[in-house]
């Protein structure tokens, strides 16, 4: 399947590697989008007034909606979304979203190992607000064979 | 939380039909620009039989399940304690609009650190002939008592 799409060079890769790098630039806006594409309507990603009853710092981005921005910078190098074979992350740190100058999350993705064999390329993403990481562990793996 | 519920594995939930234009409208909130999520005839151009979900958009279907898990009262979780830790998604495919998935899951096991609980369920992701399509690992983390 996705024959069609060219895959990056999996034999040109080094680990080490940067592969992508993109900024987030999230609003308000972004959680409430989120909240109705995923079905997750927990009013800590949008009331501040119940993300203060509960003692958290502000209204969070949702883990979800974190981890699923930070793989696109991948998709799109990837050329398929068919190619990502699996994705995990460690929520380490919530994403908080003002209410006026929202959150600018960055990523960057290195390529972290790779697997002749199978033609498969671990991504590793680091994923930032400022100068914090918000994700740990987080990686990718991508079919390229 | 029920330390006895680690291998128990829950009903498979109500089928989930892919529609299209949630797929895009995911993808929209995601921030996915590759074509093969959101128009029907670059996914075709791919090989794909309509548009191609974003990695994360197994845990629409996911809900589901640990929904189930949340509101048995044999787990006693009270929800409002719970923190996501961690979250993984392994694909044998990715989700394609058309799809009729049916969801899975196992609770893989439930471990105590201190006054805290962690839970880790894995949710088996199937299509309409039964074959795997993605398994979603949440581990959840239920806080202590203050």
């Amino acid at each position: 399947m996705a024959a069609e799409t060219a895959a990056p060079d999996f034999a040109a890769l080094a680990v080490g590697d940067v592969v992508a790098e993109r900024g987030f630039p999230l609003s308000r806006d972004s959680l409430v989008r989120y909240a109705g594409a995923s079905g997750d309507f927990n009013p800590i990603h949008y009331r501040d007034d119940v993300a203060a009853s509960v003692g958290l710092p502000g209204v969070l981005a949702h883990g979800m909606l974190t981890m699923g921005f930070a793989v696109q910078p991948v998709v799109d190098w990837a050329g398929d979304p068919g190619r990502v074979v699996d994705y995990q992350v460690r929520f380490t740190r919530p994403v908080v979203v003002d209410p006026v100058d929202g959150a600018l999350v960055t990523v960057s993705a290195k390529v972290g190992q790779l697997d002749e064999a199978q033609a498969v390329a671990r991504i590793d993403l680091t994923v930032k607000l400022g100068d914090d990481t918000v994700l740990g562990k987080a990686q990718v793996r991508v079919a390229l064979g | 939380m029920n330390p006895e519920l680690q291998g128990r594995v829950y009903p498979p939930t109500e089928p989930y039909l892919v529609g299209r234009e949630k797929v895009r409208e995911f993808a929209r909130a995601v921030f996915a620009t590759n074509p093969i999520n959101l128009d029907p005839t670059a996914a075709a151009a791919a090989g794909y039989a309509d548009v191609v979900a974003p990695p994360t958009f197994a845990v629409v279907v996911q809900e589901h399940s640990l929904a189930q898990l949340l509101a048995d009262p044999d787990a006693g979780i009270d929800f409002s304690r719970v923190v996501h830790g961690d979250q993984r998604f392994t694909s044998t495919r990715p989700i394609i609009a058309g799809d009729l998935l049916t969801a899975t899951l196992t609770v893989a096991s439930v471990k105590t650190l201190g006054a805290h609980s962690m839970v880790t369920a894995e949710t088996a992701i199937t299509d309409a002939a039964g074959e795997h399509v993605v398994t979603a690992i949440s581990t959840l983390v239920i806080r202590g008592e203050d």
